[in-house]
């Protein structure tokens, strides 16, 4: 018996930044040690050595997270603060170059979703935008980080200061992250989904998200590397907190319909073909400003050639990323770029990419599965519905 | 007779010239939970050595290797139903098919029981 499909370093580009390295090369978070004591299976990621699962298990920790509330350490992403080069100007006009999302009329303390794009309007990376003051907080994928950073201090050379931030970063998710959170950051409860702020932690500065990617409510916590592992294990003090490793990230984040990066986008994907465009403001589709712009509004008038879909498969055998798959009379129509079991639906599901006239809700397709064709139909997508806070009262 | 052992974390059990295989203890906790059988159907041929079925959980699927030749008697059709079998009894009842043995010899390449547990505590 052996592993055929595991393949958590496929994305596995940069080294990191972070200061401690492994004999095997590989970066270590605060939290290493922490991970060690709590029997963390650890296995090569983006140039870090992180935990996969812990005691639960993968469809423990799923369902825990789903249930109650999970803790991620997610500090081999990368943090960065962006300043105006001129102190008394606004940063945001001069990132929004680089991306398609709407900066400029982020509020003080809001959080956008967006991606950085290169000329062809493929992705060079997905992150989260936070406007504080004149400046924007940064956090972007663990794989792509130095490339990101090196892009955006490049491209805005003259115009802006990336101060690179070696941080930890923790994410608490799940129905009960807010009860626990606000025990230690009162400021925690104030905030409604993507809404963040700082707030002092035994003199320190931290800065609170409410923002995640499991599909659940919840937050992201910065924090200093010195204090990440104290905290984790006070938030892991209350029981209704489990540590979650990476496993169980995907099989969560598959779940919410969320992309990761390497593997359901890349520079081979437009914000278009992917279904990001909810992300793209009715200003930036007119100004057309951004890397990629004129690709973006081609595919926009002329409808792209393939499209990001869910799948559902209809037997019980998953379709991994890689699979290929058929129209009904056979033809290759695409690809599965996300795909495994649904712990909280007890079934498979996938994510990938087909020809447009393939993309309605409801086409039958075959997956192709060890050589035979397996039924499936497309399907919107959140697979389980999103519970962020919206509005807070 | 006593249980053989794979390299791959299979084991045989010989009873006459039928055989039962399954995968170990070991080999189900690596997994973890288990989602997924796919058996092969009864009267296949399969070399020692060969896929004969697979193995899934949440994140990955695995191959489960034929230890020796023969031909497929029997796949334990209930793992289609309780795959979670494979992690709470893999010694006994999460066993995934019997086979006709073709070449007995082929069973001293593998391992007994001491053996094997050797080899795994050697893989830490």
């Amino acid at each position: 018996m052996t592993n055929s499909t595991i393949d958590f370093d496929g994305t596995n580009k940069g080294s990191g930044s972070s200061s401690v390295q492994s004999s095997k090369g590989y970066a270590r978070t605060s939290l290493y040690d922490m991970h060690l004591q709590l029997d963390a299976k650890m296995v090569p990621f983006a140039g870090y050595e992180m935990p996969v699962q812990y005691e639960l298990g993968v469809m423990g920790e799923h369902l825990h997270t789903r249930e109650k509330a999970g803790l991620f350490d997610v500090s081999h992403m990368g943090q960065a603060q962006l300043f105006p080069e001129d102190p008394d100007s606004d940063v945001a006009p001069v990132f929004e170059a680089l991306v398609p999302g709407g900066i400029i009329s982020l509020k003080e303390s809001g959080i956008r979703y967006t991606q950085l794009t290169n000329q062809d309007g493929g992705i060079l990376d997905d992150l989260m935008v936070t406007r504080f003051g004149n400046t924007l907080w940064l956090v972007v994928n663990a794989a792509c980080k130095n490339d990101d950073f090196a892009h955006i201090a490049r491209s805005l050379a003259g115009k802006a200061r990336l101060s690179v931030e070696n941080r930890s970063l923790l994410a608490l998710q799940g129905p009960l992250a807010e009860a626990v959170l606000k025990e230690h950051l009162p400021a925690a409860a104030d905030l409604a989904f993507m809404q963040a702020c700082h707030a002092d932690y035994q003199g320190e500065k931290v800065i609170i998200s409410r923002c995640g990617y499991t599909g659940e409510d919840g937050f992201e916590i910065s924090l200093p590397n010195d204090m990440a592992t104290n905290f984790a294990s006070l938030l892991l003090k209350n029981d209704a907190v489990a540590p979650i490793g990476l496993g169980a990230r995907d099989s969560l984040r598959l779940e919410a319909g969320l992309c990761l990066y390497g593997h359901d986008i890349d520079t081979g994907t437009t914000p278009v073909e992917a279904d990001l465009m909810w992300s793209v403001p009715r200003r930036r589709r007119e100004s057309l400003d951004f890397p990629g712009a004129h690709k973006v509004s081609q595919q926009l008038s002329q409808k792209p050639d393939r499209l990001r879909v869910g799948i559902q498969p209809e037997g019980r055998a998953p379709a991994r990323e890689g699979t290929e798959i058929h129209d009904m009379d056979n033809n290759p129509i695409g690809r599965i770029t996300s795909g495994g079991f649904a712990p909280s639906l007890q079934a498979p599901i996938a994510m990938g990419y087909v020809s447009a006239a393939h993309a309605a809700p409801g086409t039958q397709v075959q997956l192709i599965i060890r050589g035979k064709p397996m039924l499936a139909h497309i399907t919107g997508m959140p697979f389980v519905e999103h519970k962020y806070l919206r509005t807070k009262s | 007779m006593s249980k053989k052992f794979t390299k791959d974390h299979e084991w045989i059990s010989l009873e006459g010239d039928l055989a039962r295989i399954g995968i170990t203890d070991y080999a189900q906790e690596q997994l973890g939970d288990v989602v997924f059988v796919e058996l092969p159907e009864a009267g296949r041929q399969v070399e020692q050595g060969n896929d004969a079925a697979v193995v899934e959980s949440v994140k990955a699927a695995s191959e489960v290797y034929a230890p020796v030749s023969g031909e497929i008697v029997e796949p334990n059709v209930k793992l289609e139903d309780e795959p979670a079998l494979v992690n709470q009894d893999p010694a006994e009842g999460g066993w995934f098919f019997t086979m006709k043995v073709s070449n007995p010899d082929e069973l001293n390449d593998l391992m007994d029981e001491a053996a094997y547990a050797d080899y795994v505590k050697e893989l830490g």
